[in-house]
């Protein structure tokens, strides 16, 4: 096997295979998109090369700003929310009474689909007789706002759902990475007069540094890209106020025909989110290596 | 050894890529042409999938069965997907130029594109031949036409009415509003004791911008939407600004259901079929759920009333002009190889389709229809009655428009909903879009 291993032809063979799905499936789509990028075209008749004309208008189109910014402010909520999640694994690792149950429970939002989601939120949020509102009213708030309707709250209102329907996924991460935490280490330290506190800050959290950073990665960079509850719940509206970069990336190739705008868009996407991605690592890497 | 074993198997998987594109690249060489016993093949693509449009989809089939009895050398492959993925589908299609023979297009904005790239042929020799010519409802025929020539035959016809809950106007001694001032009177009286009176969805825009379109038809006459679409005037007019400012004066008077600019138009509708709301603006796509539906409690049918959008006083329309718009209609691609059959298909089956779609499906087709003499609820008659003493039916704004600005168009309409901005704003807008595009 090691011998195998050595060849650099049987290498190169058993990663032939990946190599040519994602260059067709993944590299070659995101070349093509900053090509169509540099044309006007509606997505039916002949292209037009127009340049950097495109990116251009992208730096001044004042929507595409605000959908960034709505997408940041999602990066930063869910980012914000990890550690609610880490909490929550802490305490679920601890051996409480109950915790396989309240496991599972969490990660039920992640087995639905997002249109799933999308519509049992819908049905809560309705503004007359949705369930969060019926509840405002019993007790007795007069005039509950309609949450996906006010261009101020609807942001807001759907990151809720958005964060809910994650939530499951980070926990099961963190417990995972929890329960790798050697048992002997905890041991050691109660025995030394450690308190819970104690342990949680100075033994498991040092250990799964490591894994937090990943999700963090992972939040940020899918919440810059996020689409499916904005798409279905409110499409961007009530007039782009809750417009995210993915939905105005849709909007413009799929609703208006601008399919050289909106590629140009969907290149700008991926240009931030590698920034973002490569800007965390550098933010997190001075301190990588924990060893006991 | 190993060596020899990892490029056998090497060979394997690269033979099977090999195979794998090649079945990728013959399936679109067996097209067009004497396939099948040497029969012509008419490719045709619809979106009444059997499942969501089951009744759309059994007049398909037999009409189609009927051609192929009629004319035993025509073979006829249908290609069915719900209208999304249709909508997405076929401008692959044309992108690739591989449009099937015959399929369906939506009017205007929609066709103009394909029109522009000589994917579609002209159908005014068929209309002649067939006698097809004089039996469209007035203005429907041009909504696919393009410079004087035509490039598809319509099947669908809808018009907007304001459907009420009787039984709601009976309970707060209502009566039908026929000028619009009485129309907002009820409106008071409903918000007075609580009842919602009116509601639409706004979140994609397009329900509120009927009550806008009747509005700026009532006030304005029914030429001045078209006219500003088309550049012969501002969509500033003054008819269009006041139409917006209606609408920000019943937003403040509460006619509108809380939160509509939140709501689709599914959920919207919601609220009228649960008896929470007692008015609904829609169109005559709604009729099978007021009148045969089976899913629709006949206690509720019972219910429902509909009255034309009434006068608005000093205005330039009366009730006879009505705000509407062609759906679907069938086009014959250009590089079609089999031309000729396919326009007589698709004249064969636009009469077909007029004489079975109202009884069979509900359906208000683009040809007129007698009503007598047929097994039809009494909305229906009327309906069609109305549509023959129609002055004038003015296609929606949105159909009319491109897509680029048909969009800025919806979000305007819920801007104004929600009051993001002002009548004159929400024109001005529209007219900047419309302008820039003209260049």
């Amino acid at each position: 096997m090691k011998n195998m291993m050595s060849n650099k032809v049987v290498i190169a063979f058993y990663v032939l295979p990946s190599l040519i799905l994602i260059t067709f499936l993944i590299f070659i789509p995101i070349v093509m998109t900053g090509y169509y990028g540099l044309m006007e075209w509606d997505g039916i008749g002949k292209m037009k090369f127009i340049g950097l004309e495109n990116y251009i208008r992208l730096i001044h189109d004042d929507l595409f700003w605000s959908s960034t910014y709505h997408s940041f402010l999602l990066g930063i909520f869910s980012t914000v929310c990890l550690v609610f999640y880490l909490i929550i694994s802490l305490i679920l690792a601890s051996k409480i009474k109950g915790a396989d149950l309240l496991r599972k429970i969490y990660l039920i939002p992640m087995l639905l689909s997002s249109v799933a989601i999308a519509q049992l939120w819908l049905k809560i949020f309705d503004p007359t007789n949705g369930m969060m509102n019926k509840f405002l009213t019993i007790f007795g708030v007069d005039n509950p706002p309609a949450w996906l309707s006010e261009p101020k709250i609807v942001l807001y209102a759907i990151f809720v759902p958005i964060v809910w329907q994650y939530a499951g996924f980070y926990i099961i991460i963190y417990y995972a990475a929890l329960k790798n935490v050697p048992e002997e280490l905890i041991e050691a330290a109660r025995i030394d007069g450690a308190n819970p506190l104690q342990i949680a800050y100075k033994i498991k959290w040092p250990l799964i540094s490591g894994v937090f950073k990943v999700t963090i990665v992972l939040a940020l960079v899918g919440s810059l890209k996020y689409f499916d509850l904005i798409y279905v719940m409110t499409g961007g509206g009530p007039n782009g106020a809750s417009e995210v970069m993915a939905s105005y990336m849709y909007n413009e190739a799929f609703k208006k025909y601008h399919f050289g705008y909106g590629s140009a868009i969907g290149f700008a996407l991926l240009v931030i989110c590698l920034v973002m991605t490569w800007f965390i690592r550098r933010l997190t890497a001075s301190n990588d290596n924990v060893h006991y | 050894m190993l060596n020899k074993k990892a490029i056998s198997i090497f060979m394997t998987i690269a033979l099977i890529f090999v195979v794998l594109l090649a079945g990728c690249s013959s399936s679109s060489s067996s097209s067009n042409k004497d396939s099948g016993e040497g029969k012509t093949v008419i490719k045709f693509m619809h979106l009444w999938p059997e499942g969501s449009s089951n009744a759309q989809y059994k007049i398909v089939d037999s009409i189609i069965k009927d051609y192929e009895k009629e004319h035993s050398n025509v073979k006829i492959e249908t290609e069915i997907l719900g209208p999304d993925q249709y909508r997405d589908k076929i401008k692959v299609l044309a992108a690739s130029n591989e449009l099937p023979d015959v399929g369906m297009t939506w009017s205007e904005g929609f066709l103009k594109p394909y029109v522009e790239g000589n994917m579609f042929a002209p159908l005014d020799d068929v209309i002649e031949r067939s006698g097809l010519k004089d039996s469209f409802i007035p203005g429907v025929k041009e909504a696919y036409a393009v410079d004087g020539k035509t490039y598809a035959l319509p099947l669908e016809m809808n018009v907007s009415y304001v459907f009420y809950n009787k039984e709601i106007f009976k309970k707060y001694h209502l009566d039908v509003p026929n000028t619009y001032e009485d129309f907002k009177k009820i409106v008071k009286t409903l918000v007075d004791h609580n009842v919602v009176p009116v509601t639409v969805g706004n979140k994609e825009g397009w329900p509120g911008s009927l009550w806008w379109m009747y509005l700026v038809d009532r006030i304005g006459g029914p030429d001045v939407l078209t006219n500003a679409v088309d550049r012969q005037a501002s969509f500033e007019d003054p008819a269009l600004v006041k139409a917006a400012e209606e609408i920000q004066k019943l937003v403040d008077m509460g006619a509108f259901v809380k939160g509509n600019t939140g709501l689709s138009n599914d959920e919207a509708k919601g609220y009228f079929m649960n008896e929470q709301a007692a008015m609904f603006l829609t169109a005559t796509w709604e009729l099978p759920n007021y009148t045969t539906s089976p899913d629709v409690s006949q206690e509720f049918k019972d219910k429902v009333g509909y009255f034309k959008f009434p006068v608005y006083e000093g205005g330039k329309s009366d009730t006879s002009s009505y705000v509407g718009g062609p759906g679907v209609g069938l086009f014959v691609a250009e590089d079609s190889p089999v031309k000729e059959q396919a326009k007589d298909f698709v004249s064969y089956f636009v009469k077909k389709w007029g004489e079975k779609s109202v009884t069979e499906a509900g359906v208000i087709p683009g040809t007129k229809v007698d009503p007598s003499g047929k097994d039809l609820h009494q909305m229906y008659v009327d309906v069609l009655n109305d549509l023959n003493n129609a002055s004038n039916v003015t296609t929606y704004v949105d159909v009319q428009m491109s897509p680029s600005v048909s969009d800025l168009h919806h979000n305007m309409i819920t801007a104004l909903f929600g009051k993001q901005v002002t009548p004159e704003k929400f024109c001005r807008k529209q007219e900047q879009a419309l302008k820039e595009e003209e260049k």
